[in-house]
């Protein structure tokens, strides 16, 4: 375990709200949090609990009011608005409840998106997000628009684009919240297959604690603080 | 690196929502229009303008007959009797005319700078009859000036000879299309042949001594049949003065030589002429250029084109606020779309640009069609009003140029408030 590199280092996180207003309130409250690589973790919590918060300051979306937050290496508390776009871009791996593919644009361009940003080519980026809709089993519905595409499938194109410029980490917050238990166990089965074949570190936010038990560590969060750290069974419960 | 990409992104936004783009273009689409229009018919009047005062020739100098301002009558203009006005016009007699004798003291005067003097007497029109075949005319009698005033030459035959002016007598030069009706077009035969004139109420007979090609004027609207064509036919000027019973003129042209100072010559020749007016209770006389005329006529243009720039200004800000509100619609439609796109790492600039290009889009699709619409237009303007149709090319480039410009103005402050969206609040969003 301590000779695997460090992909999240977070300690005394603090995040507050209507800062020094009588509103004022705290969504974390000094939250300490390691995470390595190839890791499959989950955080639980009731809403309110702080997952959200989290989940946003991991994905450098945003900011720690206190506390020291380092990405595969790289301190975020240093970096400026423009640099969290290049972190978010190489770094990591959104995958949504409501998949947030772009409406009107194929499988195929959504998966090249992030790519794009990155500045890849057009030749290296195509083939790239061909040969990853391939890997989640899109690969027949290149040309297909979200509109076409049924909410597993979405889930897919987006697993596929979280993958786009081969991220540190994959940040998924509810991935099967919005779909029926089949379709969300094959989008788990791709989870695991993520971190089992490729040895992607994963985190997954969710409240169902069916799934959380199928990764490794589970952290439950209450009133902006981890509340319990432990073990799960790294597999599908069959 | 993205151009091409927010290109296509632009474009099928824009498929999304075909009705709302159209609809927003349509500010650009009515401005860009009119100015391409009223450009291409201006310019198409100004050149024909411009062709027509050079064959008349710019240089040449109209001096007529004008009612001088009396003071009494100014007054009762005052009062209110302006009414009365055109029943107290009075109409130059043979008393107030320019008579010869003062024509030849004028070309006295001036030989270096007068070339000719064109005077013409008209008569009532009437036909040409040979045998069952008739021509329609308009006779007149002209000084030797008037053929070089109007720049005409004769395709057969002669001018009058002194001969003929001097003796009065009955020659005459007619056009080809009154050959072709008479002569089935042998100018040969039509040259030495003595035919009847029919003029208002005078039967007259005329020997034919030369032939000019008929030239279509600008003014002469309508399509007169080849048969009906009225073309007018030259006798010498003592001889038509002799059937009018007049003996001077209410106006006549001066061919003024090339290096001459038109304008300056202008206000000598009116102070020449007033000279022999100074006591005449009536008339004084007044000068004018067709290069003067140019002048009014270019800066009455010109203000007419100010106007409707003015407008299209006016249509052109108003669709770009269009513009502008429908960016701030779109962008709070696809707020999420924004969210995702940055939590994806598009930095702020990426997203910026991809709505900046999408204003800008939908403003140069609206100046293309609005160019391809206003030269339509303007073409068929030019083709009722009978005259060459020219596009301009540089009003072309200016609007689709605006048209882009009104693009980035309007859209900048939609693109940059999608581009300073918080990504949290944009992935919340509902």
């Amino acid at each position: 375990m301590e000779e695997r590199r460090k992909m999240i280092e977070m300690t005394g996180i603090v995040k507050k709200y209507f800062i020094d207003t009588p509103n004022e309130l705290a969504a974390l409250n000094g939250v300490d949090l390691t995470v390595h690589e190839g890791e499959f973790l989950a955080v639980v919590g009731a809403s309110g609990s702080g997952k959200s918060t989290l989940m946003n300051i991991i994905g450098t979306l945003d900011r720690p009011t206190e506390g020291h937050y380092t990405l595969d290496g790289v301190d975020t508390n240093a970096a400026k608005d423009s640099e969290l776009s290049s972190i978010r871009n190489q770094k990591v791996g959104f995958v949504f409840q409501t998949y947030n593919l772009i409406a009107r644009t194929s499988a195929l361009m959504n998966v090249e998106l992030p790519m794009l940003y990155g500045g890849m080519s057009r030749k290296e980026r195509n083939e790239r997000a061909e040969e990853l809709l391939r890997m989640v089993g899109m690969e027949e519905r290149m040309k297909h628009r979200p509109e076409e595409l049924s909410g597993g499938q979405k889930q897919r194109v987006a697993i596929a684009r979280a993958m786009g410029n081969d991220p540190s980490i994959i940040l998924a917050d509810e991935p099967t919240g919005a779909l029926d238990s089949s379709t969300g166990r094959m989008v788990m089965d791709l989870f695991h297959q993520l971190h089992d074949e490729k040895g992607k570190t994963i985190i997954l936010i969710t409240h169902s604690p069916e799934l959380a038990e199928e990764t490794e560590r589970i952290i439950t969060l209450k009133d902006g603080a981890v509340i319990s750290e432990r073990e799960g069974s790294g597999h599908a419960v069959v | 690196m993205l151009l091409y990409e927010n290109i296509r992104l632009a474009f099928s936004s824009l498929r999304a929502n075909k009705m709302r783009a159209f609809l927003t273009m349509l500010g650009i689409i009515i401005g860009i229009s009119s100015v391409i229009a009223i450009m291409t018919v201006g310019e198409s009047i100004e050149s024909s303008v411009t062709d027509t005062m050079g064959s008349l020739g710019a240089t040449n100098i109209t001096v007529s007959l004008q009612e001088k301002e009396d003071e009494e009558e100014g007054e009762s203009v005052e009062m209110g009797m302006q009414f009365e006005g055109p029943g107290r016009m009075r109409t130059p007699t043979e008393d107030d005319y320019f008579t010869d004798a003062m024509l030849h003291d004028y070309c006295e005067n001036y030989p270096d700078t007068i070339e000719a003097i064109s005077v013409q007497e008209s008569l009532s029109s009437g036909q040409l009859l040979v045998d069952k075949l008739y021509a329609n005319v308009s006779p007149s009698g002209v000084s030797d000036g008037f053929f070089l005033a109007n720049d005409l030459e004769l395709i057969d035959g002669r001018y009058f000879s002194d001969h003929e002016i001097e003796n009065h007598s009955m020659a005459a030069i007619i056009s080809d299309k009154a050959v072709n009706n008479l002569f089935q077009g042998d100018t040969d035969a039509a040259i030495g042949s003595t035919i009847s004139l029919v003029s208002g109420d005078q039967y007259l007979t005329v020997t034919v001594v030369g032939v000019y090609e008929y030239e279509q004027s600008i003014y002469s609207f309508g399509n007169t049949s080849e048969k009906d064509l009225s073309t007018d036919l030259y006798l010498p000027l003592p001889t038509a003065r002799d059937l009018n019973h007049t003996t001077g003129e209410s106006s006549f042209t001066v061919v003024t030589a090339a290096v001459t100072d038109v304008d300056s010559f202008i206000s000598s020749t009116e102070q020449f002429f007033n000279t022999y007016y100074r006591n005449n209770r009536n008339f004084e006389v007044y000068a004018f250029s067709m290069s003067s005329m140019l002048d009014s006529l270019t800066s009455m243009m010109g203000t007419i084109t100010t106007g409707i720039a003015l407008i299209a200004g006016i249509a052109l800000l108003v669709g770009g606020i269009g513009v502008m509100n429908i960016m701030l619609v779109s962008i709070t439609e696809r707020t999420r779309e924004i969210g995702t796109r940055k939590a994806i790492g598009a930095p702020n600039s990426a997203i910026r640009m991809q709505f900046l290009v999408e204003a800008m889009v939908i403003c140069l699709i609206g100046g293309i069609i609005g160019v391809i619409l206003g030269t339509v237009l303007g073409l068929v303007a030019a083709k009722v009003l009978d005259m060459p149709a020219t596009p301009s090319i540089s009003s072309i480039l200016i609007s689709l140029g605006f048209s882009m410009a009104v693009g980035i103005f309007f859209g900048y402050y939609p693109a940059n408030k999608a581009a300073k969206m918080d990504p949290i609040d944009a992935l919340r969003y509902e």
